[in-house]
């Protein structure tokens, strides 16, 4: 992160693969992706796709986990063996088992866990293709997968993450932003209800950076989410 | 204070969406109240009725209800009866006694029901979070060897049809024998192993095809062509 690139990464306010600063790489969405699944989602931002699937509520097994009042979050994240330009070994590693956790707490915040008592929810996300900013395209998939799911939620996450490369702050990063850059900041936040749900920052940004960095994000929250609402509400229509 | 009213009825909305604002609009269904604004929890439907607003959910698991006609499958068997699944993570057991109208002599158990027999049965009670259900009406039985579908329980009300008109239909067409489960279990019996196939097709075309109108003649059309 801290190593300064040898060509420079912002070239008269615009980035080297041509957005501005405060642009989003483009995104698609797609839910029902996995027929056996309760519910899914497949999401891309730019290159990173990540592919999600709900199944549950359930039972909990092992039995002693389970919680009386609210449902059991369990998010399985892993990186498939191609996604990455070098193999990436599959199986848990110390990196999948944190961005799981991070995940956790992203997502239970929006479920309204209590509506689920003694069951538990599990997510399985995979990223198909990586390029920057997998834990964002993870969380922005398992809340449509979610939704898809017929679980009730107080909101979508709606995660992004912004930057700091060649001193300037930039929004959604891709590879080289990320592997050279100065700064890397993932959020989710629920933009209806202008709630955030998981900051994580890699790097250094002043104070004022950092309230740069977030206002970034929030205004482009509401973006992420008029493309997962498109895909949730489309399929409906399609079939009329 | 501002009453407002974002959303039109029929329309789609996700979870998180503002539906209305106000204390006058009153939530209901799968919506609930925020601070002053109605947001929806689920992706639904809105129906609106003057100041109530309703979110009918669109992805919905099956819920059990009291009176519930279900088809179960036979997973273990004790002294005092049998355990179903029925799709979904509750408990749900078939007392012995509510098993058959006759008495069940020891060790004659397996005779009613076996471990892996298909049940059509009435959801009778719930205790402690344990569904209790009956065969003890004419109706309900252990269901012969057949084919077990699965749907989801917000597409029954389409399989069966106006006054039973796309069951009838498929019944007739296929001339195999269906039942309905409301959990979502469908089972299909027929001497000819071919036209259990057909009616999983239909039953395909029903599920990707839902809101379409003239659906029941689609049916009618495709598996009279195959006949």
């Amino acid at each position: 992160m801290t190593e300064k690139s040898e060509m420079s990464l912002v070239v008269k306010g615009r980035r080297i693969d041509g957005r501005k600063a405060n642009e989003l790489r483009k995104m698609t969405a797609e839910v029902g992706v996995i027929p056996q699944a309760d519910g899914s989602a497949k999401f891309s931002m730019g290159e990173t796709v990540a592919i999600a699937g709900v199944y549950g509520p359930k039972e909990v097994l092992p039995k002693h986990q389970t919680k009386d009042d609210r449902a059991l979050i369990r998010v399985y994240y892993s990186m498939l063996p191609f996604s990455t330009t070098d193999r990436c070994r599959p199986g848990p590693s110390r990196r999948s088992k944190e961005i799981s956790k991070v995940m956790i707490d992203a997502l239970e915040a929006a479920i309204i866990t209590e509506k689920y008592p003694a069951t538990a929810i599990e997510i399985h996300v995979q990223i198909l293709n990586a390029n920057a900013g997998t834990r964002t395209a993870a969380i922005n998939a398992a809340s449509l997968a979610l939704a898809n799911a017929g679980i009730e939620m107080r909101d979508l996450v709606c995660a992004v993450a912004s930057g700091k490369a060649d001193d300037t702050i930039l929004l959604d990063l891709f590879q080289p932003e990320d592997n050279f850059g100065q700064a890397d900041l993932p959020i989710a936040v629920m933009p209806n209800r202008k709630e955030i749900t998981l900051v994580q920052m890699d790097g250094d940004l002043s104070s004022k950076e950092f309230d740069e960095a977030m206002k970034l994000v929030m205004d482009s929250a509401m973006e992420i989410y008029e493309v997962q609402k498109a895909a949730l509400t489309g399929k409906k229509e399609k079939k009329k | 204070m501002a009453n407002k009213l974002y959303v039109k009825d029929k329309d789609i909305v996700v979870p998180g969406q503002v539906l209305a604002e106000g204390m006058s609009y009153i939530p209901s269904g799968k919506a609930v109240r925020n601070g002053e604004a109605i947001t929806a929890t689920v992706v639904g439907k809105i129906s609106n009725k003057g100041h109530v607003v309703k979110v009918v959910p669109i992805f919905e698991k099956y819920a059990p209800k009291l009176g519930d006609k279900i088809i179960g499958k036979v997973v273990s068997m004790n002294n005092y009866g049998w355990t179903l699944d029925i799709g979904v993570p509750v408990k749900c057991e078939l007392d012995l006694r509510e098993g058959s109208q006759s008495f069940i002599e020891t060790g004659k158990m397996a005779q009613f029901f076996a471990v892996g027999d298909l049940v059509f049965v009435e959801i009778i009670g719930n205790r402690n979070g344990t569904f209790k259900v009956s065969a003890k009406d004419r109706l309900y039985r252990r269901l012969p060897s057949g084919h077990l579908i699965n749907v989801a329980s917000g597409l029954i009300p389409r399989l069966i049809g106006k006054q039973g008109s796309m069951i009838n239909t498929l019944k007739d067409e296929s001339g195999c024998n269906i039942i309905i489960g409301q959990n979502g279990y469908v089972y299909v019996h027929c001497d000819d192993t071919k036209n259990i196939y057909k009616v999983q097709d239909a039953i395909n075309l029903i599920e990707s095809d839902t809101t379409s109108s003239g659906l029941t003649e689609k049916v009618k059309k495709m598996l009279g062509g195959k006949n």
